[in-house]
């Protein structure tokens, strides 16, 4: 057994004298591919409501909550799904963001919002991570979708009309600034500025 | 079982209460018998033009003239008074809601809506252009007395 590694490490260390200069660059670039796509592929598998809802966690919170909003369901049937919102369509953001995922997974092993209850008293706190994510980002994830210039807002309730002129066009607030709670229910809200 | 003058009334009154319920069909604002699904009516847009609307006495609740679908009124938020609240006022611009909200029972001054005024939908209500189900026959104070101080002062 050892000396079958032996030879296979004498294989592998010493220069390659059977193949071509050409064909190591090729297979190097073939393998960078796949190996390129696979990554790609596994980041797209995990960019689906379908993956995000396998968990219970948020199966039973969030996504239970999701389902009576405007971004459910509505009138013209365009809706948004959790990684529309919550995922960065920039490569780089993507990674970022995978990154923190992995918080996640952490999460889910040691059960950090394993029930409602835990759900519920951690819930501020992963709000607050949205929201300034959101924040930073100047509401990305809104402006994918929902963008200032092609709002009409001949066709907007006065209201919106209203808040939107003097806050959104003028660039001193931005989407989640207003619109916080859009789609799931929001935690207690006593702390937080501009709630009572 | 003997026909005492009990019984007969008792039969006499079955008879005329069954009689007048054939006759006359119970009014009612179901569509179907409460055993079976009716199919559910359309729902229509609120009322969202922002425009104040008279009250009809003094003491009514303001109606809402605005879409509130969806808003949060739970012991986590208050979404009406993420615009009302006083401190909200300025940047939102919507009026403050009333003073008398701030008073708890004893008619004491709180610095913050009064919990028993927190829940807004209890009196406030937004509306919608629908027929109404059953008529209406309130009169203005104004109409029933045309010599209403207000009156003379217009
Ligand atoms: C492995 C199960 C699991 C999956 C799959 C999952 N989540 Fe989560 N998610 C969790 C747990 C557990 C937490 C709490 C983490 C913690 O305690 O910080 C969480 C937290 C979050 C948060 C709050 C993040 C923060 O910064 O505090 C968001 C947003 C979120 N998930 C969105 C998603 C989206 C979108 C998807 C699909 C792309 C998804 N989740 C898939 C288990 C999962
Ligand atoms: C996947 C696209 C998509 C994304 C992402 C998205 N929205 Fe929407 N949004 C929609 C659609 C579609 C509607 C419904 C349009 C209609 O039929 O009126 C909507 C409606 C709305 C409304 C109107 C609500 C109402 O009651 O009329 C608001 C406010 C809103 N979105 C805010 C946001 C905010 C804030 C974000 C970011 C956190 C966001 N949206 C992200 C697609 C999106
Ligand atoms: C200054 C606060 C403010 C900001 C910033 C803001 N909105 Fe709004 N928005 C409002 C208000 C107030 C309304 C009307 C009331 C409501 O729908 O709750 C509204 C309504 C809407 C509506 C429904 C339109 C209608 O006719 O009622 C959409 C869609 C919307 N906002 C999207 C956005 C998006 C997307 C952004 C960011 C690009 C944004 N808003 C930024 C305050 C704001
Ligand atoms: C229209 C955009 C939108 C969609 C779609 C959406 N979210 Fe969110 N989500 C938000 C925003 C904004 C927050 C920040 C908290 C808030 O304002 O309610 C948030 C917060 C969260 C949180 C933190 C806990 C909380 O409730 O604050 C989790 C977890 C989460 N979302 C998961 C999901 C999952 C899973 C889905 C898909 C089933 C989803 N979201 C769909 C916009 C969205």
């Amino acid at each position: 057994m050892f000396d079958l590694l032996k030879r296979y490490w004498k294989v592998l260390n010493s220069p390659s004298v059977h193949f071509s200069l050409a064909f190591l660059t090729l297979g190097g670039f073939v393998a960078g591919v796949i190996f390129w796509g696979g990554f790609n592929t596994a980041l797209e598998a995990t960019n689906t409501e379908k993956f995000c809802i396998s968990c219970h966690e948020m199966r039973d919170n969030v996504f239970a909550e999701l389902k009576s909003t405007i971004h459910y369901s509505n009138r013209s049937g365009v809706r948004a799904t959790c990684p529309d919102c919550h995922v960065p369509h920039e490569w780089t953001d993507k990674i970022a963001r995978k990154m923190q995922a992995s918080k996640e997974v952490w999460g889910k092993i040691f059960g950090t919002i394993r029930t409602r209850d835990k759900f519920v008293e951690k819930r501020l706190e992963l709000a607050q991570h949205e929201w300034a994510r959101l924040k930073a980002n100047n509401s990305l994830e809104c402006r994918n979708c929902h963008s200032a210039e092609s709002m009409d807002i001949t066709r907007q309730s006065p209201r919106a009309v209203e808040a939107h002129e003097k806050f959104l066009f003028t660039g001193e607030k931005t989407c989640i600034d207003c619109h916080k709670g859009i789609a799931h229910h929001l935690p207690d809200m006593s702390g937080v500025p501009e709630w009572q | 079982m003997k026909m005492t003058p009990k019984w007969l009334m008792a039969l006499a009154i079955i008879a005329i209460a069954g009689a007048a319920y054939a006759a006359e069909p119970i009014t009612t604002l179901r569509s179907t018998a409460p055993d079976q699904e009716s199919p559910a009516p359309r729902i229509s847009n609120f009322e969202d033009t922002d425009q104040k609307r008279p009250r009809n006495y003094p003491e009514q609740p303001p109606t809402i003239p605005h879409d509130i679908e969806g808003y949060q009124i739970d012991k986590n938020a208050n979404k009406c008074l993420s615009c009302h609240a006083r401190s909200r006022t300025g940047e939102s611009g919507a009026p403050m809601v009333s003073i008398t909200h701030f008073m708890d029972r004893d008619g004491q001054f709180l610095a913050a809506v009064s919990p028993r005024r927190y829940f807004c939908t209890q009196c406030h209500v937004s509306q919608r252009q629908v027929e109404p189900l059953v008529g209406n026959s309130f009169v203005d104070i104004d109409a029933l007395l045309p010599n209403n101080s207000t009156r003379i002062a217009e």
